[in-house]
């Protein structure tokens, strides 16, 4: 599983050479500033707020309450009733036979299962087909523009790979002059047409003006759209097929972006979004709040969609790999 | 966006509904159902909890044991909770004794603050004739400025913006002394989205409000929130102590728990609903409609407004008198189908109507294009073809396909359709009922 930028990538071997080994820009995770102290931070801040603290008083004995503190700290988390009933279920039978020793062993293999339940398919992302398409979507305001700034950043400052963004969102007002600045900030090419225009067209001239300019990768930005409206999510098919006719195999990467807030509607999301295009991962955005993104295990649970980045915050360094094992940590951190 | 909910409550409720006495067990069963579906509706686990513990209350008490029919006074406890819930009477804006009347939006990222602000602007100025200008203050987000400039003009509204290199407070500020002398009704101030936990972000939105002294303060809540939105809005209503709430995204599937908890939480009621990507699909929200609707009583108010904010009564009346002598023609029926399509998508409509509930209706595939449809069919004939059908031979209606991006069977299709309905109102209009096959069209 992937925890750093190393592991979420598969680059083609060339590129890999040309990092530098074990990359200066994988921050110590543990430093000041580094994201997980960051994210610890920011839990710390609703602890208050939800007056649960899990791991220190209740699960100490494993008795009715503690099951039914760690369901509600679940439901809490938006993991969803029936995502959860599983989860404490399965505790409860390894309790009764008598697997768990303690309080400690409980939080433990809890958090075992619920690391274990956000481990599906493989979380990585393929960068070696040239040039290789990555196509963003999701439900309005969910932060598709901003993940895609991030991920250019870092894929061209970091990785030195030379990325164009095509504005794909010709719906919204002011949406391709957002990407333009993320363009500018990340230094990558722009393609872009007029407001009103077919999303369709902006993703074939950009997938060909990649080619003609040879850049690495293309991360095409789509509007915000709500999965039931269905013209839209058939003009998200259609932006696919168009994609995928001028250059066979692409999109090679299609990421849905779910808003952390976001509760058992994003299992919705994440269904009608797949039948119309085939998602491939997850970014979990604004996992900086007090919102822990449980919806994201619903979807890993039912759909087997993993999810492969997320979002902590507004700095273009705020995007980072998936870690099972943190984000079910996080989970219990209330 | 309650339909799953309805669905859920119908199911408990209807076990109960055909047994007539309630048992202490029936209530539990039925409560449980409720928590559940509450919960998968997002609605904080803690406002739950006191919602099915008050419902349970009532439902064992005299009151329903004693009732003619305890079920249907269930229904109604369950119903008047909900509505209790969110938000009783409802809440209007205040608008000031002095101009202009100031209303501050805040809300996390992304839950449709600038649209919302637009779509509020339009409404006070169509609805309530207000001359309203628009304060940028969202100087973080990449081109949130450029945004509320074009929405901003869409909505009618002047824009005041002094680009991204200045304080927001300072901003706002300006524009409230903008406001003033060029004397406009209603200001509304737009602001950056933000963490409920970024405290020095949460510093500047009350000094804004601070500094402009705003008649309404607005939370603007993405009707997707799950549990969090309860910290949500703790949170901003501690530090901007919001008067109402926008509800957004209201017209996605979600269940809309969250309306629920906030109000529950903090006491604010909500205020509007934005319903739709254009500017105009924003209306009142009513808590006591949107409770009718979640137990499948359907929405009969709303849909009786829509109809009359888009049907001209005098043309209503040519269209009938026309029916009545056998003068109506494609043209007409072309308008008359432009003008249920005003009001908005045919799903939406189909689930205001009172006996069609979220189960039946998940069945039946509403689509808006088919009405497109038939109206490029119509619009791709001449007005000879029109008024007459039968002069539609076997050439024009390929012609007419071919215009209108159809097939001939489509266009068959209408015509056949066409005079059928005709030999109907014929028939009524001569004082015969029509058979059901006939009213149906059967084909």
């Amino acid at each position: 599983m992937a925890r750093t930028w190393r592991e979420l990538f598969v680059l083609p071997e060339e590129a890999e050479r040309s990092i530098p080994e074990d990359g200066a820009s994988e921050p110590d995770p543990e430093r000041p500033g580094g994201f997980f102290r960051r994210l610890r931070e920011n839990l710390r801040k609703s602890r208050e707020a939800l007056g649960a603290e899990l791991e220190a008083s209740v699960l100490q004995r494993l008795d009715d309450e503690a099951f039914e503190r760690l369901e509600e700290t679940l439901i809490y988390a938006d993991v969803g009733a029936q995502t959860t009933a599983s989860i404490v279920e399965r505790l409860e039978s390894e309790a009764g036979a008598g697997e768990l020793a303690g309080g400690d062993d409980l939080t433990r293999r809890l958090r075992e299962l619920l690391a274990d339940a956000a481990r599906v398919g493989d979380d990585r992302i393929d960068l070696r087909p040239n040039p290789t398409v990555i196509l963003c979507i999701g439900v309005n305001g969910t932060g598709k523009t901003t993940t895609i700034g991030k991920l250019a950043w870092h894929l061209s400052q970091e990785l030195g790979r030379s990325v164009l963004l095509a504005a794909g969102d010709t719906f919204r007002a002011a949406a391709v002059e957002q990407l333009g600045t993320w363009a500018e900030r990340a230094g990558a090419d722009f393609v872009r047409a007029a407001q009103g225009s077919d999303p369709g067209a902006v993703a074939y001239d950009a997938v060909e003006a990649a080619r003609a300019r040879e850049h690495d990768v293309v991360v095409v930005d789509t509007a915000g759209r709500l999965h039931t409206q269905s013209h839209l999510m058939e003009e998200l098919s259609k932006v696919r097929r168009v994609i995928e006719k001028q250059l066979p195999g692409a999109p090679h990467e299609t990421l849905l972006t779910i808003d952390a807030t976001t509760g058992q509607n994003g299992l919705r999301q994440a269904m009608l979004f797949r039948e119309a295009v085939e998602v491939s991962g997850i970014v979990l955005t604004k996992l900086d709040g007090t919102a822990k993104g449980g919806i994201a295990l619903a979807i890993a649970q039912e759909l087997g969609v993993p999810v492969k980045l997320i979002g902590i915050g507004e700095a273009i360094e705020d995007l980072r790999p998936f870690d099972p094992d943190d984000f079910a940590r996080a989970l219990l951190e209330s | 966006m309650f339909d799953a909910l309805s669905e859920r409550l119908q199911a408990a409720l209807g076990d109960v509904r055909s047994r007539g006495k309630l048992t202490e067990d029936d209530v539990s069963k039925a409560m449980r159902q409720i928590r559940l579906a509450l919960l998968e509706a997002d609605v904080n686990f803690q406002v739950v909890k006191r919602f099915t513990a008050q419902v349970r209350e009532r439902a064992l008490g005299q009151e329903v044991m004693e009732s003619l029919n305890p079920a249907q006074q269930v229904v109604k406890i369950v119903s008047d909770e909900l509505t209790d819930l969110m938000g009783g009477a409802g809440r209007d804006l205040v608008f000031g004794s002095k101009s202009p009347t100031v209303i501050l939006m805040a809300g996390l990222q992304g839950s449709g603050k600038t649209t919302a602000c637009a779509k509020l602007a339009r409404h006070l100025r169509e609805e309530n004739g207000k001359d309203v200008a628009l304060a940028a203050c969202d100087v973080y987000r990449p081109a949130a400025v450029d945004q509320l400039v074009k929405v901003g003009a869409q909505a009618g509204a002047a824009v005041y913006e002094q680009g991204t290199g200045r304080d927001p407070v300072d901003i706002a500020e300006w524009a409230l002394g903008r406001a003033r002398s060029e004397e406009r009704d209603v200001l509304i101030v737009d602001t950056s989205g933000r963490l409920h936990v970024d405290e020095a972000l949460m510093a500047e939105l009350a000094k804004i409000k601070k500094r402009t002294k705003p008649h309404n303060v607005l939370l603007v809540v993405d009707s997707m929130t799950g549990q969090d939105a309860v910290n949500v809005a703790e949170s901003f209503s501690a530090t901007a102590a919001f008067d109402g709430v926008v509800l957004t995204k209201v017209d996605g599937d979600a269940r809309g728990g969250a309306a629920l908890s906030v109000k529950a939480v903090t006491g604010k009621p909500i205020i509007y609903a934005s319903t739709g990507e254009k500017l105009d699909a924003f209306e009142r929200f009513h808590p006591d409609r949107m409770a009718q609707r979640i137990l499948g009583m359907g929405d009969v108010m709303t849909l009786v407004e829509k109809a009359e904010a888009q049907i001209d009564e005098d043309r209503a009346a040519e269209l009938e008198r026309k029916l009545r002598n056998q003068q109506f023609t494609l043209e007409d029926f072309l308008e008359q189908m432009q003008q249920v399509r005003k009001m908005g998508p045919l799903s939406g409509l189909l689930k205001m109507i009172p006996g069609l509930n979220s189960a039946q209706l998940s069945g039946m595939n509403v689509d808006d294009r088919e009405l497109d449809r038939l109206g490029a069919i119509i619009t791709s004939m001449t007005p000879e073809e029109r008024r007459n059908p039968g002069v539609l031979n076997g050439s024009r209606r390929r012609r007419i396909a071919r215009g209108s991006g159809t097939s001939v069977q489509a266009v068959n299709q209408l015509v056949k359709q066409f005079s059928q309905m005709q030999k109907v109102m014929r028939q009524v209009s001569q004082g015969r009922m029509p058979s059901l096959s006939q009213l149906v069209g059967g084909r």
